[in-house]
């Protein structure tokens, strides 16, 4: 097992810097350059992890991001865990540990293998026919398929590390940096355009950059020269920005791109602190280049994942990048002639290859021609019917393919091998392309679509573009270029090329066996275990469209999106079907090409910036005084003071009597607060609350309900005419963004004629809440100057003040049913303020309350709050406030919706009080309210909204909306609850001074 | 994530603004006078076009002005933009 595979070495590997890893806890050496997945064949270790339904041993199958197999988990038990990770995209570094998923208790001895011979009852749509019934014993088999399935393991601890989201703009972005991104980005930055070239890899020049073959030259000079210099030259401009290991994640509308550069994860672990992991960059560019390049299809037939089995490409790779041999008895199988490069390559390196096996009869070419040279056996016509080797591939069987290619016939040959490299041809990587909202057209000659319709100022060139050969490309660039960038001329006029690449191919999507279809494992999605009998039974079953075929079979919908199998299985299905391939189109890619950590799309949105908060200025007194907080909306209000250990219930009992025993105090400076000034400001307020305003003198108050269009209260406050044509209006705490987003909407869009302009001054001002029996001799010493007699200053009044050199702006309205001011400061005094108030209050007992307190004392007075005793299918009348609804007003919002059909039925639900049998009982808020337990369907007559133990009247009291309630005064109704039912009885909503008393005590 | 041409402030990023639904509605000026037919029809009923739409937008974190906008629904193509008030493009 630990015999080195390495061949030859390699330009991008560094032989001298020696690096120790680790794979399922056990150490193995690589050098700087490699991937685990080439460290590990080096190490001949194929074996990396286990499929995801039938547990079947799998191996490493490519060299890149379409990696559907060799997925790992990153420092198992550690905070930088990961899984899902890509062998073949990890760099190795020192400390590198990884291990096997889906696999327990190891990856050589897997229990889920078991799932492999019970295949034949594990068909697809296994899941859903099989644990859809009984319904109930839904959460007993989740139990276990979650046990048995799942890939890999999520961290647990807080994860170290620190993300990041940049903008970028620039003229054009270069997608890819193989040799057609490294053309367009010389072309591009060449021509004064500020320019971006990113490539997923850790180096430039895509695979061109290895490709030493004599076949393919450019100028006479072997490709990958050629590349290298106009590599180095791009590196000289200014205006062209190089990122290297970033991977463009989406391509949406308006050429709005998301990419992740990744700048740690080559790094050894002790050497990341502090560093940014991962950086998202939200790219705007006014023209994009495609240059994501194709992926090498795979061939489908019997038995075709095992270990050992890799594209022919990805084994071409491992050993000109990486230096590595796969295997030592080394088969390929294709049915074009991408396999002979490989072949060649590898007789090159000195690499043993055992045969070649072609699907086409009738071959004619250079590089065939060479490969037969090279004595290496060809087999013509021929077809891999099934491999053997359960850990690693040992053995393939090939017999000769019938003229129509739909059969194998006669006898079978076997060979021996160690390694199989399979080429179907390649898949252009449209991927980017159709997220953007392009259109694909089918080029039927080679089966592959190709970009035809484009959504945003952006071109596609090379091989993602159809263009499979280097002529093919280099012809095509100069022409793309010069037209998308209108210019007048590239640097690669007329380039000489040589390729001796043939474009010959024969394309069978399912390739025949000698067994029939239901004995056969042929995969055509790897990660998901999704083979060609599966897609054929959807079929059979009735399913035509190819995202149901898709959902039915999880073909494609693994962490690689089946990036390898998709065109695979739309051909199965277009053949089976007798469907055009074209017409099926293809099933929809989306974002991300690859996946993304969470920590890449949070950012810097963690801990205290997920969900910042706001403050109020005398927030910090609050926190000092050990308030408890409660989120509204985005503010953190104080939710109770809790002293001496008391509880919340404690808490709110003793602030709730001493606010109308003597004084409490509040801070409301979280209420929205909207200036409004201009000639028709009244004439304003008159269309957006539903009673009058134009009456309303200088220096008053008034509270207005304010409703939808559709009759139903949106949000309620007190507003103040502060002159003329001027009034400040409060809204409710949450509501105040949106109110006045709706008050804008109006003005501009249904009264432009109005003179009013709105700003909001929430923010502005402070506000310091006094209320109780005491609180008029309380603000008589806090602002001696103000005379605060019922005559000069009568309740819903407004006075402007001072309090030493502080402007302040009083107003005497209450939330609270109590005798009641409120002060408005500039937000800076807010807290200087509030503690006077509480210096001079402290005689009177006065007692800071939070939110809980302020809901009960305003319940005891049956004052709704919206959002909590309204949801939006309340009008005023269901509330039993249609005092408020001016019968006079000609129009308001949400007039006219106030006597449809539906909002006048007697029976909607409408606001009541609900008083329980058992005093001491608190009801449920959001408990149900029914009349009859013993009908059935039981009937649901509403629900209880508020509820609460009031020390005042000492019983418990509770708003709710009942059907019909308005006329069910002193009715006896029934709240259901677990264990038991609660009797009560409906209620006036105000249970405390009904006669308003308070107000002026 | 589509760029707007804001007609005050100029072209900005899709998440500065909000959208408001079709545009061209207009709030019945009697609506007490209206059926409830009537009164639902400017009340509730609104296209959803495929294609070419006209639509409300606000620069809510801008400028905070509502204006109009000819969008394309099938691509988020913008084909014009115009203030409140002025007159839609042709094609309406
Ligand atoms: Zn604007």
């Amino acid at each position: 097992m630990t015999k080195s595979l390495r061949v030859k070495t390699s330009k991008f590997i560094d032989e001298t810097y020696k690096i120790s890893f680790k794979f399922n806890r056990k150490t193995y050496y690589g050098y700087k350059g490699d991937t685990l997945a080439s460290a590990l064949l080096a190490n001949n270790i194929h074996l990396v992890g286990r499929s995801f339904k039938y547990h079947r041993p799998r191996g490493i199958m490519t060299a890149g991001s379409e990696e559907p197999n060799a997925i790992v988990q990153l420092h198992d038990n550690t905070s930088r865990t990961e899984p899902n990770v890509r062998a073949t995209e990890i760099e190795i570094y020192e400390g590198l540990e990884a291990s096997s998923q889906n696999c327990w208790p190891n990856v050589n001895f897997d229990i889920g293998g078991i799932n492999n011979f019970l295949s034949p009852i594990l068909p697809a749509g296994f899941y859903y026919k099989t644990f859809m019934w009984p319904a109930s014993f839904w959460e007993k088999y989740e139990y276990f398929i979650r046990k048995s399935a799942g890939l890999g393991k999520s961290p647990t601890k807080p994860d170290p590390d620190i993300y990041e989201h940049k903008y970028i703009h620039c003229d054009v972005l270069v997608i890819g940096a193989g040799i057609s991104g490294i053309m367009a980005a010389k072309t591009a930055a060449k021509n004064g355009f500020k320019t971006l070239l990113v490539d997923e890899k850790p180096y430039l020049g895509g695979s061109t950059i290895y490709q030493n073959s004599e076949h393919f030259k450019i100028n006479n000079q072997i490709s990958s020269s050629w590349l290298d210099k106009e590599i180095n030259e791009i590196k000289k401009f200014e205006n062209l920005e190089i990122k290297i290991r970033t991977s463009v994640a989406a391509f949406h509308g308006y050429n709005f791109l998301l990419a992740r550069e990744s700048l740690t994860d080559h790094l050894p672990v002790n050497q990341r602190a502090n560093k940014i992991r991962h950086r998202l960059l939200k790219i705007r560019s006014k023209k994009v280049i495609n240059a994501t390049g194709s992926l090498e299809r795979p061939l489908i037939f019997n038995n075709n994942d095992r270990p050992g089995i890799l594209l022919s490409s990805a084994i071409d790779k491992y050993a000109n990048f990486y230096g590595v041999a796969c295997g030592e008895k080394n088969v390929l199988f294709t049915n074009n002639d991408s396999a002979y490069e490989t072949a060649i390559n590898l007789n090159q390196k000195g690499i043993n290859i055992e045969a070649v096996i072609d699907n086409r009869e009738e071959v004619d070419s250079k590089l065939v021609k060479e490969t037969e040279n090279n004595k290496i056996r060809v087999y013509k016509g021929y077809t891999v019917v099934d491999t053997s080797g359960y850990k690693k591939i040992n053995n393939v069987s090939i017999m000769q393919l019938s003229k129509d290619g739909e059969k194998a016939i006669g006898s079978k040959i076997s060979i021996n091998c160690d390694c199989l490299g399979i080429s179907g041809g390649w898949t252009p990587a449209v991927h980017l392309f159709t997220q953007s909202g392009g259109k694909l057209k089918f080029r039927e000659e080679d089966k592959v679509f190709i970009p035809n319709k484009y959504s945003s100022d952006q071109i596609s060139i090379g091989s993602c573009n159809g263009e499979f050969t280097l002529d093919e490309i280099l012809s095509s660039a100069p022409k793309i270029l010069k037209e998308f960038l209108n210019i007048k001329k590239t640097d690669y006029e007329n380039l000489e090329v040589n390729s001796s690449f043939n474009k010959s191919k024969r394309n069978i999507w399912l390739l025949p066996s000698d067994k029939v279809l239901g004995k056969t494992k042929s995969f055509v999605d790897y990660q998901n275990d999704a083979t060609a009998k599966d897609i054929k039974l959807a079929l059979r079953e009735g399913f035509r469209s190819i995202e149901h075929v898709k959902r039915y079979t999880t073909t494609g919908m693994g962490t690689d999106q089946g990036k390898l199998g998709n065109m695979h299985a739309l051909g199965i299905v277009s053949e089976t079907a007798g469907s055009k391939m074209g017409e099926l189109g293809t099933t929809t890619f989306r974002p991300p090409y690859t996946p993304l950590t969470f920590g890449t799309i949070v950012g810097r949105n963690v801990g205290e910036y997920f969900d910042v908060f706001r403050k109020t200025p005398i927030h910090d007194w609050h926190v000092k005084n050990k308030a408890e907080f409660e989120n509204v909306g985005q503010w953190k209000r104080a939710w109770y003071y809790p002293k001496n250990g008391e509880g919340m219930h404690d808490a709110v009992q003793r602030e709730s009597k001493a606010a109308r025993d003597s004084a409490g105090i509040l801070d409301a400076s979280t209420l929205g607060k909207i200036d409004i000034q201009g000639t028709d400001a009244s004439e304003f307020l008159n269309r957006v609350y539903t009673n009058a305003w134009s009456k309303l003198s200088i220096g008053k108050c008034r509270y207005g309900l304010m409703l939808n269009e559709d009759g139903m209260v949106y949000d309620d406050g007190v507003t103040t005419r502060l002159e003329e044509n001027h009034y400040i209006m409060t809204t409710t705490t949450g509501g105040a963004a949106t109110v006045l987003s709706k008050l804008e909407d109006y003005l501009q869009t249904e009264w432009p004629e109005l003179d009013v302009y709105l700003t909001s001054v929430t923010d502005h001002y402070a506000t310091v809440s006094v209320c109780g029996p005491n609180s008029k001799k309380i603000i008589s010493q806090v602002i001696p100057d103000l005379n605060l007699s019922d005559e000069s200053f009568p309740h819903m009044s407004f006075k402007n003040a001072k309090i030493g050199n502080i402007k302040c702006k009083v107003m005497r309205i209450s939330f609270t049913g109590e005798h009641s001011y409120e002060i408005n400061v500039q937000a800076s005094f807010g807290k200087a303020v509030w503690e006077k108030c509480m210096e001079v209050g402290k005689k009177f007992n006065i007692t800071p309350y939070g939110t809980e307190t302020m809901h009960l004392l305003r319940a005891e007075k049956g004052f709704i709050i919206v959002g909590q005793d309204t949801d939006a299918t309340m009008t005023p009348i269901d509330l039993q406030m249609d005092w408020i609804v001016s019968k006079k007003k000609y129009d308001f919002i949400g007039k006219r919706s106030l006597y449809r059909s539906d909002t006048i039925r007697e029976d909607r639900k409408q606001l009541v009080g609900l008083l329980t049998e058992n005093p001491n009982e608190i009801l449920e808020e959001g408990a149900q309210i029914v009349a009859d337990i013993n009908k059935s369907p039981v009937e649901m007559l509403g629900h209880v909204t508020s509820s609460y133990y009031s020390p005042n009247l000492k019983k418990s009291i509770a708003l709710g909306v009942v059907k019909g309630g308005k006329n069910m005064m002193g009715q006896k109704l029934i709240i259901p609850m677990e264990n038991k039912q609660i009797n009560v009885t409906v209620a006036d909503p105000v249970f405390l001074d009904k006669e308003n008393k308070r107000l002026n005590a | 994530m589509f760029l707007i041409n804001c007609p005050y402030c100029g072209e900005r990023e899709q998440s500065e603004f909000k959208a408001g639904g079709e545009a061209h509605i207009v709030r019945p000026k009697q609506p007490t006078e209206l059926s409830d037919d009537q009164w639902a029809e400017y009340l509730f009923m609104r296209k959803n076009i495929k294609g070419i739409q006209f639509e409300r937008w606000v620069h809510t974190h801008g400028c905070r002005k509502w204006f109009n906008v000819v969008r394309d629904t099938s691509n988020d193509i913008i084909k014009a933009v115009y203030k409140m008030g002025e007159k839609p493009p042709p094609n309406k």
